[in-house]
Formats: C-alpha cells, sequence, structure tokens
C-alpha cells in the first residue's frame, strides 16, 4: 500500500534525481511520469503507483515546494480531465502505452469532438458516420464547439457506425489524428470578440481500427466515462473566501467609494453571501469525497456557478457606470486556454453566459437533478425504439 | 484559519437517529396541528422525553456544570430534526438562548444545572426579533425587584424562570411565577409569544445583560439555520413524495418538466443551505470565524426556509391551503424564522461591516 509518507519519500528522491533547477522541463515531465508521480491513482508504468487518487495532493505539494515546473493543466484539460480517464478504462495495452505519455507531459494536446451543429443537449441524436473499410474508417461530419482544436494533435471523437438502430446503439469512440488532410479547423467566434472554439469539418478523415476506443456500437457508454469526468474535476477544487467571480468585484467595491450606491450594496451582499454558500457546498462536497461518500451535490455545483457568475459579473458591469459601457479589446484572436476572470468585467460579463450552455445547460441539468438525485419521473421519449435515420431533424 | 468540518460524524448521525425516532413516536403532524389551538401549545410530555430521557437540553452545557458537555454541532443536529417536525418544545429558546446566556454570567448559580436537566425552562425576555448586538428593551430595576412589561417573548408561557435585562444593565432572574404572562396571538402556532409584565417581581441579578444577551443571539442565530434546514428538508422531501403520488391529466404531477425544475433547484438550494448551517455550527463549536459564519448562514437560511414552505403549498395545490394538512405549520414557523434573531437583511447589514463591504 502506497500511503503519504511513502509518496512524500519518493518525491524526495525523485527530486534528488532531477533537481528542477538543472533539468529541462519536458526531460523533468517525463521522468516524473516514468517514476509513477504524474497521477498516483493511475497504474505503475502509466503514470501512477495504483495508488489513491487524494494522496497526488501530497506529491503536488513536494515538487511545487521545490519549484518544480509543472504541466500546464489548463492547457491541456480535455486531455487530462476526459481523454486520459477514458483511455484508461477502455484502451487496449497498446493504446494506454501510446498515447497516456504524451497527453500527460502536454506534449500532444488533446480536444473533443463531441457536439454537433445538430446534436447539442441531444448529442446522442449525432450525425457524423464513420463507416468501415478494410482495416480503417472513413468518417464525413461536422463537429462544432471544438476548444482547443487549433492545437491540438489528437481528438476524442463520436460517429455514428450503425443508422439503423436507436440513436444510443449505433454510436463508436475513436480516437482521431488532427493532422488528417481531411480535417479542417475553423475558429468560431463568439460574443466576447475572441474564438476560444473552432467549428471542425470532417471530410473523408481515415481513422485505423487500432484507434477506435472500446466495441463497435458501444460509443455512447465510453462517452459516459468521457462526460462524468469532467463533472469530477469540477467538484474537486478547494476555493479560499472570495476567490471566484465575487472576489474582483469586491475588490472593486473597497477601493472605489464613489461608485457605490444602496441598491447595489443590498445587491453585493446577497451575492457575497450566495457565493459563500457555494463556496461551502462545493468545500462540503470535497469533504465526502476524501471520506469517501460522494454525495449528489456534484450535480448542482455548475447549476449554482454558472448562475453566481452571471449574476456577480453582471452586477460589476453595472457597478462601473461609465467604465460599464466600455469594453477593453475586441479583436479576434485564438486562445489556447481559456481565464474566465483574467479580463475586464465586461468580458466576464459575456463569457460567463456560457457557463449556462457549455458542459450540458442548466435546463438539463435540472432534469438530471429532478430524475436522478430526487426520483421524479422522466421526460417523455418519443426516440428510445426508433432507428436513428428515422428521427425528426 | 483551518477548514470547518462540515460532515456529520457517526455520533451526530446516531443522535439524529433517535431522537428521529423519538419524534416519529410522540410528534405526528395532526397531533401538532390539534395541540396548537389548544390551551397548551408546548408538547412538555414530548420535552420530559427529550430532556429527562435524552438529556438532550444540557448539550451546551459542561458536565461539571450537569450538562453533557457535547457542542452547538450535535444541539444543531437535534434542531434539525425538531425543524423537520415543527415540534412544539421550548428546545431553542431554553437549552440553546436561555442557556447560552447563563453560561455567559457569573452568578447563573444552579440555574444552568436546572435548565440543562430539563426539569426547569429557562425563557431569554428579549423579542424573538432581536439581533446579536440590537437594541434590546430593558425593565426599571428598583431595590431588587422589576418592574416593566416586555413583548414577543418567545415560549414565555411554558417557562419557569425569565431572565429579564434591566436598566441597570445586568441581567435577572424572575421566577415566572411573580411575573404576568400572558399568550399573544403568534403567526408561528408552534413557537408562541407572549407578553411578559412584571410588577414589583423580586429578581436576583445573575451577571451583566450586554455580553450574556449577545452571545445567547448570536448561537441562535446560527443554530436556528440548522432548524431552518429541517423545515426546508421536510417540506422538499414531502413535496417530492405527494407529486410522485399526485395524478393529474393521466400523469403524475411530478413528471412536468416546470415542476421538475423547481423542486430541482429548491433542491440545490437546501444542499446548500446544508453547508452553510454545518459551516456555522462548527465555527460557534470551535469559536473560529463564528461572527461571519453564523451571518452567513442566516442570510442565507431564512429565504430558503420561506421559499421551500411557499413552494410545498404551491405544489400541494388546494390540498395545501386547508388546515388540515401540515404544510401550513412549517410556513408559519419558516416565516416567523425568517425575522428570529434577525432578518436577512440585518445579517447582511452586519456582514458588510464584517467582511469589509462598506455601505455607501
Amino acid at each position: 500500500m502506497t500511503d503519504a509518507a511513502e509518496l512524500r519519500r519518493r518525491t524526495q528522491e525523485f527530486l534528488a534525481a532531477h533537481p528542477p533547477a538543472t533539468t529541462g522541463r519536458l526531460e523533468f515531465l517525463r521522468a516524473r511520469f516514468d517514476a509513477g508521480l504524474a497521477w498516483v491513482h493511475f497504474p505503475e508504468g502509466l503514470g501512477g503507483l495504483g495508488a489513491p487518487r487524494s494522496l497526488q495532493a501530497v506529491v503536488d505539494a513536494g515538487l511545487e515546494a521545490a519549484g518544480a515546473p509543472d504541466n500546464d493543466p489548463r492547457r491541456i484539460g480535455i486531455g487530462l480531465g476526459m481523454a486520459a480517464p477514458t483511455i484508461l478504462q477502455y484502451g487496449t495495452q497498446e493504446q494506454k502505452r501510446r498515447f497516456l505519455k504524451p497527453l500527460w507531459t502536454g506534449e500532444e494536446v488533446w480536444c473533443q469532438l463531441f457536439s454537433e451543429p445538430g446534436a447539442g443537449s441531444d448529442l446522442a441524436a449525432l450525425g457524423t458516420r464513420a463507416v468501415r473499410e478494410g482495416d480503417e474508417w472513413v468518417v464525413n461530419g461536422q463537429k462544432v464547439w471544438t476548444s482547443s482544436a487549433h492545437v491540438a494533435r489528437w481528438a476524442i471523437l463520436i460517429a455514428r457506425t450503425d443508422p439503423d438502430v436507436p440513436k444510443h446503439r449505433g454510436i463508436t469512440y475513436f480516437l482521431c489524428d488532427m493532422t488528417d488532410p481531411g480535417v479542417e479547423v475553423r475558429p468560431l467566434r463568439q460574443i466576447t470578440g475572441e474564438a476560444e472554439f473552432n467549428e471542425v469539418f470532417l471530410t473523408g478523415v481515415r481513422i485505423p481500427d487500432a484507434h477506435r476506443l472500446g466495441e463497435i456500437g458501444d460509443g455512447w457508454r465510453v462517452a459516459q466515462t468521457t462526460l462524468n469526468n469532467e463533472r469530477v474535476a469540477i467538484g474537486g477544487m478547494r476555493i479560499p473566501r472570495e476567490g471566484g467571480m465575487i472576489g474582483p468585484v469586491s475588490r472593486t467595491w473597497r477601493e472605489r467609494p464613489e461608485l457605490r450606491t444602496h441598491d447595489l450594496h443590498q445587491r453585493l451582499l446577497t451575492l457575497w453571501v450566495e457565493a459563500e454558500v457555494a463556496r461551502l457546498t462545493g468545500e462540503r462536497l470535497r469533504q465526502q469525497l476524501v471520506a469517501g461518500q460522494p454525495g449528489p451535490e456534484g450535480a448542482g455545483m455548475k447549476l449554482a456557478f454558472a448562475r453566481l457568475n452571471q449574476a456577480i459579473s453582471g452586477l460589476e458591469v453595472e457597478l462601473r457606470g461609465e467604465e460599464g459601457l466600455l469594453y477593453d479589446d475586441w479583436t479576434m484572436r485564438r486562445p489556447e486556454k481559456v481565464d474566465f476572470t483574467g479580463r475586464d468585467a465586461g468580458y466576464r460579463y459575456l463569457r460567463s453566459k456560457g457557463n449556462s450552455i457549455e458542459g450540458g445547460t442548466s435546463e438539463v441539468l435540472l432534469n438530471i437533478v429532478a430524475e436522478r438525485v430526487l426520483g421524479l419521473p422522466a421526460e417523455p421519449r418519443t426516440d428510445k425504439d426508433v432507428a436513428w435515420k428515422d428521427l425528426a431533424r | 484559519m483551518t477548514d470547518p468540518d462540515l460532515l456529520y460524524s457517526e455520533e451526530e448521525e446516531a443522535l439524529r437517529a433517535a431522537v428521529r425516532d423519538l419524534l416519529a413516536d410522540h410528534c405526528d403532524p395532526a397531533a401538532v396541528i390539534a395541540r396548537a389551538e389548544s390551551d397548551t401549545p408546548h408538547d412538555l410530555r414530548l420535552w420530559k422525553a427529550l430532556t429527562d430521557g435524552m438529556g438532550l437540553a444540557g448539550l451546551l452545557v459542561p458536565e461539571e456544570r450537569g450538562g453533557q458537555g457535547a457542542t452547538h454541532r450535535e444541539a444543531a443536529v437535534v434542531l434539525e430534526e425538531l425543524g423537520r417536525a415543527v415540534a412544539p418544545v421550548p428546545y431553542l429558546t431554553s437549552a440553546v438562548v436561555a442557556t447560552e446566556a447563563l453560561l455567559a454570567c457569573d452568578d447563573a448559580g444552579d440555574l444552568v444545572e436546572e435548565l440543562a436537566s430539563g426539569r426547569r425552562i429557562g425563557a431569554l425576555a428579549v423579542a424573538l426579533n432581536v439581533t446579536a448586538g440590537g437594541a434590546v428593551r430593558t425593565v426599571r430595576v428598583e431595590d431588587g425587584t422589576l418592574r416593566g412589561e416586555l413583548t414577543g417573548i418567545a415560549d414565555a408561557a411554558v417557562a419557569d424562570v425569565l431572565l429579564v435585562p434591566g436598566d441597570d444593565g445586568g441581567l435577572h432572574a424572575v421566577a415566572a411565577a411573580a411575573a404576568t404572562v400572558t399568550p399573544q396571538p403568534s403567526l408561528d402556532l408552534t413557537r408562541p409569544l407572549a407578553t411578559v409584565a412584571l410588577d414589583g417581581a423580586p429578581a436576583r441579578r445573575i451577571g451583566a445583560a450586554e455580553p450574556a444577551v449577545r452571545r445567547a443571539l448570536c448561537s441562535a442565530a446560527g443554530l436556528l439555520a440548522s432548524e431552518q434546514l429541517g423545515l426546508a428538508d421536510w417540506t422538499l422531501t414531502e413535496t417530492v413524495r405527494y407529486l410522485k403520488d399526485r395524478k393529474q391529466f393521466n400523469r403524475p404531477v411530478g413528471g412536468f418538466q416546470a415542476l421538475k425544475h423547481r423542486l430541482a433547484q429548491l433542491w440545490l438550494e437546501v444542499v446548500s443551505l446544508r453547508a452553510a448551517a454545518r459551516a456555522a455550527a462548527d465555527a460557534l463549536a470551535t469559536g473560529q470565524d463564528t461572527e461571519v459564519a453564523v451571518a452567513v448562514a442566516q442570510a442565507y437560511a431564512a429565504p430558503v426556509a420561506v421559499r421551500a414552505a411557499e413552494e410545498a403549498l404551491q405544489l400541494h395545490g388546494g390540498i395545501g391551503m386547508t388546515w388540515e394538512h401540515p404544510v401550513h405549520l412549517y410556513l408559519k414557523r419558516a416565516k416567523a424564522d425568517s425575522i428570529a434573531y434577525g432578518t436577512a437583511g440585518a445579517h447582511r447589514a452586519a456582514l458588510a461591516e464584517l467582511v469589509d463591504l462598506q455601505a455607501p
């Protein structure tokens, strides 16, 4: 059993063998992966030690104290948070050995080819087709809302392999090479002025069958692993008081007394309380996870943060008065990573509008809470026994 | 600052189960409704079972003074369960408020032990709506006797001893028998108010009023959040149960998305309230970050508990409007609780100072 003391020892040994000051960043990260200190809950040989996930904090603290470089997790969030756990669960030995290491070191960036113009909340209705030709699959279709597609080397992709069965059953999961000549990435400019997302057109893209993840027709189940891990990642963080969107507006309030009004004061205090309670709710969820008793609260946290981010940033734009009428920069850019709080209030206000849409709309999440947590009746389903090709569109 | 412990320990869960069992046997909604209009709205048999039987009145009192030596965390669990049952017992007013006031006084004497045992019931003679640090009405002190009239005193009708702030800055213990206690028709049928008239009642000064009242009202506000959590938890659970069962248009009403979304939203607020209430109870127990944690919990809890009860009434339809259905008891308690020990607005105003978000 690998415990905290053992991990502390291994971390110090590793640092002694690879001093951060004299080791190149990439060399350091590759060696860290090989030492099993990348993600300790992964198996040995795949960057981990088969240790409890909660002990990663022990390793991270030791490395951070020594000034070690990290793998810039925000740049490779889709790889770390979504592709990796899915490859670990469903991948062949060859796939795991080929993909996990460069994914973790950031040498290969991943993106996610799931949503389509015709398949948003109803993701299982997706229409991108993959047709078998010998040892290959030929893929045609269009994906959308793909962040990092313009820098990604690989993509996790779900496509329809059997249109004659109901929609959930005819989907297969692939690992797609983004350098294939049939892949075209176009920036998708959003209301903030920048293009954080892309549209991805797939025209005759050829994927070897060896890059299929899981069984043919089992892609919907495989994709659940990807999507569930997206929500785990949201629930696991420890946030200090005033750590989120409420921080900048509280600082503005303190530093700029001339902007204060009674109406804004009441609304700010109400939101401050709600933000603090949301933080405590997340902290309680985290404590439950650490104690090995995960609660259903995770399903609700995204709902709470989406609403709060929108309300708080909206208040800040209003608080700024004349400055609230301005905007920092409308220049079209393609950022490599997203920073929700990194820019002005106007940007935060516009960007937070996406928080109740991306990763499951708030309306769909409310259905999920109502049905899975409260046990209320499911929505009527008219598509359950209908072949995908016969669905209304 | 260490993180607050927001979970329930195994002992706390065991305590919850024991209290819930007792209330299931001795505090059913029909009986509470019937009792509410009687001459004895408080259930003193239930009080005896909770105190004599289980020792719960002494949770906040150290063992050497005749209590259980537990903390606000355990008292909060008891209040959650009492809230779930809208139990008409003077637990918050005697075992929390009066007891905390006595614990802050140097000359409380045997009163602490008497209240801890539950054999005597105490009431702090401060109107239920007053916030910690707010203005407190006093009575005249003359030669060891008290003169004056106070209103809005919760559970005074069953109190054996009243703790009365005097114009000398002291807190005075008065036997209820020496005062005239008159019930006031109250919005909350299960925690009724009364006026206290003192006409030369003999009294004993037990300590300074200001720190005692402040400590009592701070604990009260913090632990009230757990009672409000209990109210909200019951109303949500009961409404979900009813809407799975109730059919209109040939389907369960709970299957309509408009209602599912309202209930899911309410669930999110109730689990959030649980975190806030646990944080306040833990802060009161450890003495860390107490004022902020209490103000946050109370600013959040009051509107959530009221909304949960209002939603329960609306979503029950016509049956929710009847005297026979218990949801009105929860609405009345939740609405009264939203004023008790300071409104949400009063606690937000306190926070403005505490976290330096000053008014214009």
